[in-house]
């Protein structure tokens, strides 16, 4: 296993499934970077993976990963960049394969890619297995399943480095695992140094969402603002073996490092600052030390830890049937009241003519609709939309709806038009526990 | 950041920004004084109690607030706050995320007396 003291640095080229490419491509191009992580999984992406794969065996992975690597795979062996990825969704081996082909018709010979599988336990779980927060077990919920992904961490991915593989690919792999375990392989890091642990996590955390750290999500003009926003950089953490590390970004980046960029993630989807549970560690934020450093150059440090929780999470997907969602626009003086008026004539339709039992949602966009259950309105706007929306196990009550939004345009209150609709296949997701004995990840390398 | 108000009352978005995370029907929001010296105002205006008590049907479950005193930071768990949650939800903004700006848009409220 690698051991090293110098610092080591470690770089985002996605935050989620469908972040910028060219971004990444400069990071491995200008960022001197040991390591690069894509992280492509959100709640509901592996089982719209699943589904994916259901439909067409080849398929259930992030479907950028061609386009990126077409890209990334000669720069990082240019510049000796691993890359770490979960963008194998439900299909890691489809995954690896398909970087396979690339490789080889890329010419780049030689290049080793790790493919880790054993996070999908549709096997292992048993259907009297309860909810991790709600009532209820597995088999009590009528929809059909379409898979069972385990979070797993560092355990899964350390052999994949020790194995010197260049390009890792992996399913439901933790969003910090991804980052800790590099900087474990370099530093010879124990899984037992929950400081360490707790360190590493803390810098996974902050760099998992990309820009979220380098000035995205955070402009707010003339309160915050941020330059360059069109050209944002991703993050780069320059890591040090006592676990303090610095987060910046390429200098003729855009974006902004600051303070305020670091605290706004540092608890992004944290409850307990004290307990952010991870496959890893229960790492421990609430000491935490961010300090400016220089022009974008913010050091944290501080994190803590204590031993891994003995249960890993598992994200349980279900067909959540169909969503519809509709609209007709009003304007000009009156255009409330139009609006209001196509809503109620909607709703009655829905209700009483069709019968339909189904969720409905009417919000109008302009004047309440975001903030429409928190009771705030706007009263002045004369530019207003009504937006409809339906879910339901069966496509035709969303047919039902979209037709009924439709006909306002002659049947509804004077002046409504541009009529849009859309009918979206749903997932529905659950959260159970599992004792982490019962996942084996599996490690299979291939050689381009 | 000072910017005056109607009727001269401050928001919370004059003194402290904020960002919305979520995990199934649980909404997390961190809230971050700008200077330390408005961080007591903004522990005295933002309190479990007030947040529930100004969005009933919306903030549905308990509220708990985590303090990170030594950052000037308060971060708000809001259980059942989220409609159902992105799987269930029908507001467009089913993760909502646009609730940072539900709470930077309260009243500050300013010590008996001021």
């Amino acid at each position: 296993m690698a051991q090293s003291s110098r610092a080591f640095r470690i770089g985002t080229g996605a935050g989620f499934s469908s972040d910028r490419l060219q971004p990444a491509l400069d990071l491995v191009n200008k960022g001197k970077l040991d390591a690069i992580v894509l992280e492509c999984l959100g709640e509901r992406t592996v089982a719209f993976g699943h589904r994916d794969r259901m439909a067409n065996p080849a398929k259930g992975y992030n479907a950028y990963l061609e386009r990126r690597f077409r890209h990334l795979l000669p720069a990082c062996r240019e510049t000796g960049t691993r890359l770490i990825t979960n963008m194998g969704a439900a299909n890691p081996r489809a995954a690896a394969h398909a970087t396979l082909k690339l490789a080889r018709e890329l010419g780049l010979g030689g290049l080793k890619i790790a493919c880790i599988e054993g996070d999908d336990v549709s096997a292992v779980v048993p259907r009297h297995q309860a909810f991790m927060d709600e009532p209820g077990t597995i088999g009590d919920v009528e929809m059909p399943l379409v898979g069972m992904n385990a979070y797993i961490g560092t355990e899964a991915i350390l052999p994949a480095l020790q194995a010197e593989a260049d390009i890792v690919i992996g399913g439901r792999l933790a969003d910090p695992s991804m980052f800790l375990a590099p900087l474990m392989h370099h530093f010879g890091w124990s899984a037992q140094d929950t400081m360490r642990m707790g360190a590493g996590t803390l810098v996974g955390h902050l760099m998992e969402c990309g820009m979220q750290i380098t000035g995205g999500y955070y402009a707010d003009p003339g309160v915050k603002d941020v330059q360059g926003l069109a050209d944002c950089g991703f993050p780069i953490a320059e890591v040090e073996d006592d676990g303090s590390a610095v987060i910046t970004k390429l200098a003729d980046a855009g974006g902004c490092v600051t303070v305020g960029t670091v605290k706004e993630q540092l608890l992004y989807e944290v409850h307990d600052p004290r307990r952010y549970l991870t496959p890893d560690v229960v790492a421990d934020f609430s000491r935490v030390r961010v300090d400016n450093v220089g022009p974008n150059r913010v050091r944290v440090s501080n994190a803590g830890g204590q031993s891994r929780p003995d249960t890993l999470k598992v994200t349980v997907g279900f067909d959540g049937g169909f969503q519809g969602e509709a609209g007709v626009s009003y304007a000009g003086p009156g255009a409330q009241s139009r609006g209001r008026l196509a809503a109620d004539i909607v709703e009655a339709r829905i209700r009483k003519v069709h019968r339909l039992q189904a969720d409905l949602r009417l919000d109008l966009i302009g004047s309440s609709s975001l903030f429409a259950t928190a009771g705030q309105r706007c009263e002045e706007s004369q530019d207003v939309r009504l937006h409809v929306a339906l879910r339901s196990p069966e496509r035709e009550a969303a047919e039902i709806m979209l037709w009924e939004v439709e006909s306002l345009l002659c049947c509804g209150p004077a002046g409504g038009g541009g009529y849009r609709g859309t009918i979206t296949p749903c997932v529905m997701t659950k959260s159970v526990l599992i004792p982490r004995e019962s996942v084996k990840p599996k490690l299979e390398v291939l050689v381009a | 950041m000072t910017t005056s108000r109607r009727n001269d009352r401050r928001i919370i978005r004059d003194i402290a920004h904020a960002r919305a995370g979520d995990k199934g029907n649980t909404s997390n929001i961190s809230v971050w004084a700008y200077e330390p010296a408005d961080y007591q105002v903004l522990k005295r205006s933002l309190t479990p109690e007030r947040l529930k008590r100004a969005f009933p049907q919306l903030f549905r479950g308990a509220v708990e607030r985590h303090e990170l005193d030594h950052l000037q930071g308060l971060n708000f768990v809001l259980h059942d706050a989220l409609e159902g949650g992105v799987n269930r939800s029908l507001n467009l903004d089913s993760h909502g995320k646009s609730f940072s700006y539900l709470i930077l848009g309260l009243e500050i409220e300013e010590a008996a007396g001021q």
